[in-house]
């Protein structure tokens, strides 16, 4: 592992509460919950108390485009229930569940309101950082200013597809952890997990010590453990929004808890 | 005018001239604010590479020279202009058609299709996936790869899939894949998402085949050139036939691809450039730039910036957003963009018919609404007007309404 960097800022909230983790040995799982969907505060309590490290709260957008049906269907349902991002975020406020929340939505959303007054809206609800998947590195600047500026941590997406030469510049500019994508594809459960994902994150942490996450198509425990042997953590979504779609909070809490044993046991 | 080379225009001061005229964006992929590039990082390579292939091949005099080969050999190019007397002595203009119906395919849609699936093959694509609201790109999508060789999916909103079986079927006829796409709004805009979620798990074969001037950077200049064909004919064609250049140059707007085509061939001429947008679904007219689907532009949305759903009688409008270039030529105000409301567009429709026949795609027939409602303020001036396609595609649908 390289040394940290000399340009980038001390750690934030999220960064070091998953480097703590890392050097105690633990690995970290991040549960995504959408937002809005009956039961999601419920569902966020479940996964925390289930031991997840911070949870990923998606803020429903007409178009997700990096989402598949699963997650979808659950966005596309709390919007028809009239949720909107500021709903969400007073609901978010009133979570007290000592991990960091992190939102992830669409660029729009953020654009209509204007970068800076988004990013206050984040930090007042008590957000930590923010993940905007149609918003590649080159386009992320004014957002990444406003972000730091509210003292949010913007993690950045690392995809299989990037050359080399990429790798370092998007490492460089992510905050709190580095969002390893797992394959060529949307958030979706898959029966394997791709090879893609361990040979992005390997990449990724020959040439960082900043905390990689593996995500989109992490779809069981036994996917966690096998990811997690190359990388620092997971992000889970689409199986655990089907649960909670399926089975409510408890379920969603049983599955966070059946993962976390897994990643434990290793 | 009888050998190929005296009908197409050569290619080299084709290019020359194109850079005087028209926005060439640079690596931000930017028309003034507009455009860039908001896509998932995964596609980000996809992108870069698709951008240095485009350029490299258009500035390839033999990948031109294919490409003007197979429009004349196969898309029928050129088009002709058709002077429309009847109309004309009707309204007190002289207006004037740019045949885009006639092409093979019935649009102007197969000009940026031949160009795509010619440039995927080139860079070593298998496939292409395409999506489409009144299925005009996916009947040429489809068509174009059935003659390159390559295998095609296509994305359609499942309430187009219903508006325009016709087309559904002709894609199949061709060896299409059809996929109906049942989230969001079951349209043109639902369709694109899931172009896109295909391109994200395919990119390594997949060739996105972007419909119109919109979505990342390289599409909305790379499809602006592959349709400019259709502007620097029609002012060849102005001068030579009538002696000079439009005072009215009028197309409609879904995307923008058949418009963009002809306002190129006058942007630096004193012709008003007109893009009608349909009532429900005017982008443009609302002027509120937003990002969906790889672009900053004008975008219908709600107060939070959820994107709204457009809705008109003509499923090819029915976008909630509008390529990027016409944003910024509204911005700088250099192109107007009015809206008709389904009323005048139906009535418009049955007046091309009955005075011309000639039976225009219902998108067409909102520039017309648009011509006919303007008319007694342009008293003998001469209005030019895309006829972007034929109309066979709408005849059910508007036998329904008129019922």
């Amino acid at each position: 592992m390289t040394a940290q960097s000399a340009t980038r800022p001390a750690p934030g909230r999220i960064e070091s509460a998953f480097r703590t983790a890392r050097e105690a040995g633990r690995s970290l799982l991040v549960p995504y919950i959408t937002g809005g969907y009956p039961g999601w505060t419920e569902a966020v309590q479940a996964a925390v108390a289930a031991g997840a490290d911070a949870v990923e709260i998606g803020i429903p957008f007409s178009d997700p485009v990096m989402d598949g049906p699963v997650i979808q269907q659950a966005s596309q349902l709390a919007l028809d229930n009239g949720v909107t991002p500021q709903l969400v975020l007073d609901e978010v406020r009133r979570l007290q569940v000592g991990v960091p929340l992190i939102v992830m939505t669409y660029y729009n959303l953020v654009h209509h309101d204007g970068v800076h007054r988004f990013a206050d809206r984040l930090a007042s609800a008590g957000i930590s950082g923010c993940i905007l998947p149609d918003l590649p590195l080159e386009e992320a600047g004014p957002w990444c200013e406003a972000a730091d500026a509210a003292g949010l941590e913007t993690i950045l997406l690392a995809a299989p597809t990037a050359p080399d030469e990429r790798l370092p510049r998007i490492v460089e500019r992510t905050r709190g952890f580095v969002y390893s994508v797992g394959l060529l594809g949307v958030t979706g459960e898959r029966s394997e997990l791709a090879a893609t994902a361990t040979a992005l994150a390997a990449r990724l942490t020959a040439i960082t010590d900043v905390p990689v996450l593996v995500g989109v198509g992490v779809s069981n425990a036994e996917q966690a453990v096998e990811a997690c042997r190359v990388a620092d953590g997971v992000i889970m979504g689409a199986s655990v929004v089907r649960r909670l779609m399926e089975g409510g909070p408890d379920a969603v809490g049983a599955y966070i808890s059946e993962v976390r044993q897994a990643l434990d046991a290793e | 005018m009888t050998t190929l080379e005296n009908q197409i225009p050569p290619t080299a001061t084709d290019f020359e001239s194109e850079q005087d005229s028209m926005v060439v964006p640079g690596a931000d992929g930017r028309f003034g604010e507009f455009g860039g590039r908001f896509v998932p990082e995964t596609l980000v390579p996809a992108c870069h590479e698709l951008e240095a292939g485009f350029n490299e091949a258009w500035a390839d005099p033999e990948f031109r020279a294919e490409l003007h080969k197979v429009l004349a050999e196969y898309a029928g190019r050129p088009s002709m202009l058709t002077q429309c007397h009847n109309l004309s002595a009707q309204l007190g203009i002289r207006l004037i058609l740019k045949r885009e119906d006639l092409n093979h395919t019935g649009s102007h849609k197969i000009n940026n299709v031949l160009g795509q699936v010619l440039l995927a093959k080139r860079m070593g694509k298998t496939r292409i996936v395409a999506e489409t609201g009144a299925g005009q790109h996916g009947v040429a999508s489809a068509t174009a790869a059935a003659l390159l060789g390559l295998e095609c999916k296509v994305y359609m909103g499942a309430v187009d899939v219903e508006r325009q079986a016709l087309n559904v079927f002709r894609m199949k006829l061709l060896g299409a894949e059809v996929e109906a796409v049942h989230s969001g709004s079951r349209t043109l805009k639902d369709a694109v998402n899931e172009a896109m979620r295909d391109w994200v798990a395919t990119v390594g074969d997949t060739h996105y085949c972007l419909g119109s001037v919109m979505g990342p950077h390289p599409y909305p200049f790379m499809v602006r050139q592959f349709h400019r064909v259709i502007g620097s004919e029609a002012r060849t064609q102005c001068r030579e036939i009538y002696g000079g250049d439009p005072d009215v140059v009028a197309a409609c707007v879904g995307g923008g691809s058949n418009a963009i085509g002809i306002f190129s061939g006058f942007i630096d001429t004193k012709a008003r450039l007109i893009g009608v947008e349909p009532e429900g679904g005017a982008a443009v007219g609302r002027a509120q730039p937003g990002v969906v689907h790889g672009m900053r532009t004008y975008l219908m949305q709600d107060e939070y910036g959820q994107v709204e759903e457009a809705h008109s009688v003509s499923a090819g409008l029915d976008y909630p957003g509008v390529g990027p270039e016409h944003s910024y030529l509204a911005s700088i105000g250099r192109a107007e963009y009015p809206t008709v409301n389904d009323a005048e567009v139906l009535e418009a429709f049955v007046l091309m018919a009955r005075s011309e026949g000639i039976i225009p795609a219902l998108e067409c027939a909102h520039s017309l609404a648009w011509i006919v409602r303007e008319a007694p303020h342009i008293q003998g001036q001469t209005v030019l007007m895309n006829l972007s396609g034929r109309g066979d595609k709408d005849v059910a649908q508007v036998m329904d309404i008129l019922k």
